[in-house]
């Protein structure tokens, strides 16, 4: 990278960038060809800096998955889940259209981008087989 | 180039004195004064002088730069310090660095402490940043990320909540017997009990959370050939190693196994014994997870195993493991950060042991002829793992 960062913007804002746009993009390291997340400016643990983004597919699976208690009248229970997605990476997300106590690890969710607490967010929904 | 010896530190240094502050409940007081309260106990329980103490040794989450704020406080000049923060295990690595520098003659006497009236205070007290990528999915942090790990627990070795809750029975039976405890006169637990506790955040009920307590404590570490001529019994430290993989529970490579394997295994090696040598077992538990997780990744038993372990009671006064001696995170303090009492605990079962007065317990509190303890520390969400054996002299 060129020592003056002045004009061109960090892995994090080009992420929230693509989702303003519509889009769930992830970085993979070319030589590598291997995904991962969250976005970063190097590859986590080798370094390598030869990154593209590439638009995920959307599908996941249920990696863990908790029900956060809430009372009612702050927004009540809500889903919390760690998904693993298809291209590998694992992150952070919330389950919704069903309850949030009816997750289950193994189950096929799919990636939307929807509004949480006004920002854009990676929602998932259980795929219904 | 010579090849490193890991074993070097192994019996140089000891710990010489120790004190607890405003455990509980402590209306009116700061986490400063909590503190240093602290320290100057565990100086006179040492019968070392304030002015002789040139390593400062602080983290909390009350002050962004601990060892300076306390050292102002105290009034102390110290030619090293540190407050490396690394959550709960803070204190462990503390010890870690302090040894180092004791050994390395930078120093002559450390204190190491911590302090909050989180509880008195408010509540949960954290100077914690929000972690990108998770913070707009409004975790209820720390809880979340261990309620994850309970869960995926469950799903890979078959273990239900009876299972987690056989924990924290076990740590108030071991409560009941320790005046110190903030549960002491609340009675037994039972696993019904525990498993129709208000729910937090699914599996983990109320009281598979830790206690929401003030308090502080602190120690003071010096060289062993000085240790020789203070006032107590000093406990010596045989191994001690660290390692952390994350910060964030999304980043945690396997929700089951944590950095407690390589830090059990480096600090187990550098002390020339093994888990089952060990006459006490002191581990971070925040949650009644922690517990099946450390217990396995520390060696004491395989993967998957702990839930039969801890079944009839298998670490409570009447078992065969002497786990969470003092109550634990669970029964008996946690002010915020829990380390140091892991520490404390380790190291008065041992000049417990030795003939020291360090307390009163009810039969069967104090573990007899105890010579060796492992304290293991964790921090953030199940990210930093930070082992310290603890031996009385004999053991070097």
């Amino acid at each position: 990278m060129p020592e003056n960062l002045e004009g061109t913007i960090g892995p994090e804002q080009q992420f929230k960038n693509f989702l303003l746009e519509g889009k769930f993009m992830i970085q993979r390291s070319k030589s590598l060809n291997q995904f991962f997340f969250h976005p970063r400016v190097a590859f986590p643990g080798s370094g390598e800096r030869d990154l593209e983004w590439v638009q995920v597919s959307g599908y996941g699976t249920v990696y863990s998955t908790s029900c956060n208690r809430r009372l009612p009248e702050k927004g009540g229970d809500f889903n919390l889940s760690l998904i693993t997605l298809d291209e590998g990476p694992r992150m952070m997300a919330r389950v919704e259209g069903i309850n949030p106590d009816e997750v289950e690890i193994g189950q096929k969710v799919k990636a939307r981008i929807s509004d949480l607490n006004g920002e854009l967010a990676i929602i998932f929904d259980v795929i219904k087989g | 180039m010579l090849e490193n010896d890991i074993n070097k530190l192994k019996g140089k240094t000891a710990v010489v004195g120790l004190a607890e502050s405003g455990c509980g409940l402590a209306n009116g007081w700061n986490a400063m004064e909590i503190m240093a309260n602290s320290v100057h106990d565990a100086l006179d329980d040492a019968g070392i002088k304030l002015n002789e103490v040139d390593g400062v040794f602080a983290a909390t989450a009350f002050h962004s730069m601990a060892a300076m704020s306390l050292s102002e406080y105290l009034g102390l000049k110290p030619k090293f310090a540190d407050s490396t923060q690394i959550g709960g295990s803070s204190f462990l690595s503390h010890v870690l660095t302090a040894a180092m520098a004791l050994d390395a003659g930078l120093i002559n006497v450390a204190v190491i402490a911590y302090g909050s009236n989180q509880k008195s205070a408010g509540g949960f007290k954290t100077i914690s940043e929000a972690m990108p990528y998770e913070a707009q999915y409004q975790p209820r942090m720390p809880v979340t990320a261990y309620a994850l790990s309970a869960k995926r627990y469950m799903h890979e070795f078959g273990a239900t909540r009876e299972d987690l809750a056989n924990v924290a029975v076990s740590a108030r039976d071991w409560a009941l017997l320790n005046p110190r405890a903030y549960t002491h006169k609340d009675g037994p637990l039972t696993v019904e009990k525990v498993l129709s506790a208000r729910p937090i955040v699914d599996p983990l009920g109320k009281l598979d959370c830790c206690l929401v307590t003030d308090g502080g404590a602190a120690i003071v570490m010096t060289r062993s050939d000085r240790a020789k001529d203070t006032k107590n019994t000093p406990i010596y430290l045989l191994g001690a190693a660290m390692e952390h993989h994350h910060r964030m529970i999304s980043e945690m490579p396997d929700l089951v196994r944590t950095s407690a394997l390589e830090s059990g295994k480096r600090a187990f090696e550098m002390s020339g014994y093994k888990p089952s040598d060990m006459d006490t077992i002191q581990l971070y538990d925040a949650f009644t997870i922690n517990t099946l997780l450390f217990l396995e990744d520390l060696g004491f038993c395989s993967k998957g195993e702990a839930k039969e372990l801890v079944k009839n009671n298998n670490i409570g006064p009447s078992g065969n493991l002497k786990v969470n001696t003092n109550g634990g995170g669970l029964s008996c303090v946690h002010p915020g950060m829990y380390g140091l009492f892991v520490t404390l605990e380790a190291l008065r079962q041992l000049r417990n042991s030795s003939g020291d007065d360090v307390g009163q317990r009810l039969d069967g509190g104090w573990i007899d002829n105890a010579k060796l303890s492992v304290a293991h520390g964790n921090g953030g969400v199940l990210s930093s793992q930070v082992t310290n054996i603890w031996g009385v002299s004999e053991t070097i």
